[in-house]
């Protein structure tokens, strides 16, 4: 069974989120072995592990979902800029528009309808009582900008990328809960450039194969990959943006508060050609979990452990962990007694 | 999620130019999508014994979903896909082709859009237009041909664009001048080329003469793939060896003994079926590998590229 939206939690200040026992068992665990190693891990977006999954649709629509749409009007209200649009990319947004409407509209009939008459549409979110009508493709009929419009309506961050000369570059995006990095940093600028270095990706051909295998994406033949990181309370916003207000919380990490203080970050990340503009829609659907919810499955309990034991220094400085890895493994060896 | 190939209807069939047949392709069920203004479609022939696959532009408004429209020139050195389509496939026939896929897209964010098309070459700006006049873009059209083989839709063009368009016969003794065409133009002018290589070559040399950027000019040049001497390829790690005819590609010979080789263009300019030579002669024909990667023989774009020794060695 698929969970139902549940009131709105917080992301700040007093923190009320949480995770029900269903959310946790649905969660995307980031490790397939015990050792991490890094790896382009990318594959075809298709459904698995079953009804309910964080897999099953293309985009996941979970218990958060209120939570995390009111998060992201209190990010864009404080700091518009989070979200930008080269005038270019406004084809790119429209079919953004269309893939969103139409996936959420067959995947969850009981919150979404879209229902069209040539370039007529009309769009009900029962979730967040919208009922819009506008002309496809006319911008001015819409309240929002196309991209922003739909991307205030979906949970996780959202960047189109322009292809241009086998190259990929960020021209339009809305990410308020991204993992340390900035849009208003990475606008206009091309894959290599976006990247940025990568330890243990000694080998540069990683990106240039990385890049080859991007660019031809199909329409119609998404793919994915997760990415992982850790967080101090269940903030959503670390972005350099706010890092006065998140930065110093690596330092209150303590053996009494380990638990319920220090999230595994999941990004869901998935690729998808847009017909219409040829941009590739990124999206990256993030997961937060408290090390305290991951240990009451004892496979990922054991797994956690050996991961970050076993996770090379340059890794741990490149994530943010350096102040609170030791805690961590610490707190975890007691549900890996063997190891 | 996943859309594969799409099974279409041919519901009309046109002459456009004495070599040129015009296809209009519309979906056995379920709907077509839309695309990007320079995609192509590979299409999927079944010809008996052999299954032909080519790559064709798509001509039809980008935005119009009810049916896709290709254009296809009989070739002379025609390993068959073309002589298929304009010999075999009549008004009903079923045809399976992949998805769109977008090797020549508009650089939006260019201030001025010079478009170049030699003969078939015309197809992709056929999508172009459409969007172009859509986003109110500055753009202008230079259609080279010989009106006694091609020469599509060229009323039509000079009606509809008319101070935009430029018209060059080279039967009425027309000839285009690429120094006239690249020169004096404003930063920010993007040009694009579709035509035989010919065309590109000597674009490419009067825009390096002019100093114009390379990141300027896009071109798309499918060389479809031509007959040669027959050879054998050796996969190294397995000692498989496949014979590959006269007449097919080396990648259609893999395809065939079950190689499964990664393909996006089928006319060496993705560069996404790039396999390792370990041993062996080649001979390039493909426009993705630069000069430096064909001498040093390391590579081969087996779409289109073959050997000229007896036995190509390779590391798939
Ligand atoms: S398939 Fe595109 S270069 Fe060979």
């Amino acid at each position: 069974m698929r969970l139902a939206p549940k009131a709105i939690q917080t992301f700040r200040d007093d923190f009320t989120y949480s995770n029900s026992p269903e959310a946790i068992q649905r969660f995307p665990f980031p490790f397939p072995e015990d050792e991490y190693r890094y790896s382009v891990n990318i594959e075809p977006h298709t459904p698995k592990e079953g009804p309910g999954s964080a897999y099953e649709h293309l985009f996941d629509i979970d218990e958060h979902y209120l939570s995390e749409m009111h998060e992201r009007a209190l990010v864009l209200k404080e700091m518009p800029e989070r979200c930008l649009s080269m005038p270019h990319m406004d084809l790119a947004g429209w079919d953004m528009v269309e893939r969103v409407m139409v996936s959420l509209t067959e995947d969850y009939p009981q919150h979404f309808t879209l229902t069209r008459n040539g370039d007529n549409w009309r769009w009900e979110n029962k979730l967040l009582n919208i009922d819009d009508s506008f002309t496809f493709g006319n911008t001015g009929t819409l309240p929002l900008e196309p991209m922003e419009y739909i991307g205030r309506q979906m949970q996780g961050d959202f960047t189109l990328l322009d292809q241009r000369e086998g190259d990929l570059y960020m021209d339009a995006g809305i990410i308020t809960c991204p993992a340390d990095w900035s849009l208003a940093f990475d606008a206009g600028m091309s894959f290599s450039e976006w990247h940025g270095p990568v330890p243990m990706a000694k080998d540069s051909t990683i990106f240039e194969r990385a890049l080859k295998y991007l660019t031809a994406i199909q329409v119609g033949k998404p793919v994915r990959r997760l990415n992982w990181t850790m967080t101090i309370n269940a903030r959503m916003d670390t972005s350099p943006e706010t890092y006065h207000r998140w930065g110093h919380e690596r330092t209150t990490v303590t053996p009494e508060n380990v638990g319920e203080k220090v999230y595994l970050r999941v990004e869901l990340q998935v690729l998808d050609r847009m017909p219409r503009s040829n941009a590739l829609l990124f999206s990256i659907r993030t997961y937060l979990m408290s090390l305290e919810d991951i240990v009451t499955n004892p496979v990922w309990a054991k797994r956690l452990h050996r991961v970050m034991k076993t996770l090379p220094q340059a890794l741990i400085d490149y994530k943010g962990l350096s102040r609170y890895h030791t805690t961590v493994v610490d707190y975890l060896a007691a549900f890996d007694k063997a190891n | 999620m996943q859309v594969d190939q799409l099974k279409v209807k041919i519901t009309a069939i046109n002459e456009v130019a004495p070599t040129i047949r015009e296809f209009c392709l519309v979906p056995v069920d379920g709907e077509l999508l839309p695309f990007s203004p320079g995609s192509h479609v590979v299409v999927e022939m079944d010809g008996g014994e052999k299954t032909y696959k080519n790559a064709y532009s798509l001509l039809s408004d980008p935005r119009d979903v009810s049916a896709y429209r290709i254009a296809v020139r009989l070739q002379d050195a025609s390993r068959g896909g073309s002589k298929f389509m304009h010999e075999q496939v009549t008004v009903g026939d079923e045809l399976k082709i992949s998805t769109p896929a977008n090797l020549f897209a508009p650089h939006w964010p260019a201030k001025k859009h010079v478009l170049i098309a030699g003969g078939v070459g015309i197809t992709p700006f056929m999508a172009y237009l459409p969007e172009l006049e859509r986003r109110g873009a500055d753009f202008e059209l230079h259609y080279l041909y010989r009106s006694s083989q091609t020469g599509a839709y060229r009323e039509l063009l000079s009606k509809r664009l008319g101070g935009r368009y430029f018209d060059y016969d080279s039967l009425g003794g027309s000839r285009c001048d690429a120094v006239e065409v690249l020169s004096n133009r404003n930063l920010g002018t993007h040009f694009y080329v579709c035509g035989p290589e010919s065309l590109l070559s000597t674009v490419q040399q009067v825009a390096a003469d002019l100093g114009i950027p390379d990141s300027a000019i896009h071109y798309e040049t499918f060389a479809a793939p031509k007959p040669g001497e027959p050879f054998e390829a050796e996969i190294s790690e397995t000692g498989q060896v496949i014979p590959v005819g006269a007449e097919e590609s080396l990648l259609e010979a893999l395809e065939a003994a079950g190689v499964e080789v990664p393909n996006l263009c089928r006319g060496g300019v993705c560069g996404q079926c790039q396999c390792k030579v370990v041993s062996g002669d080649i001979e390039h024909r493909d426009n993705f590998l630069s000069a430096q990667d064909k001498a040093a023989g390391q590579s081969i774009m087996p779409c289109v590229s073959r050997s000229k020794s007896p036995r190509l060695v390779l590391d798939i």
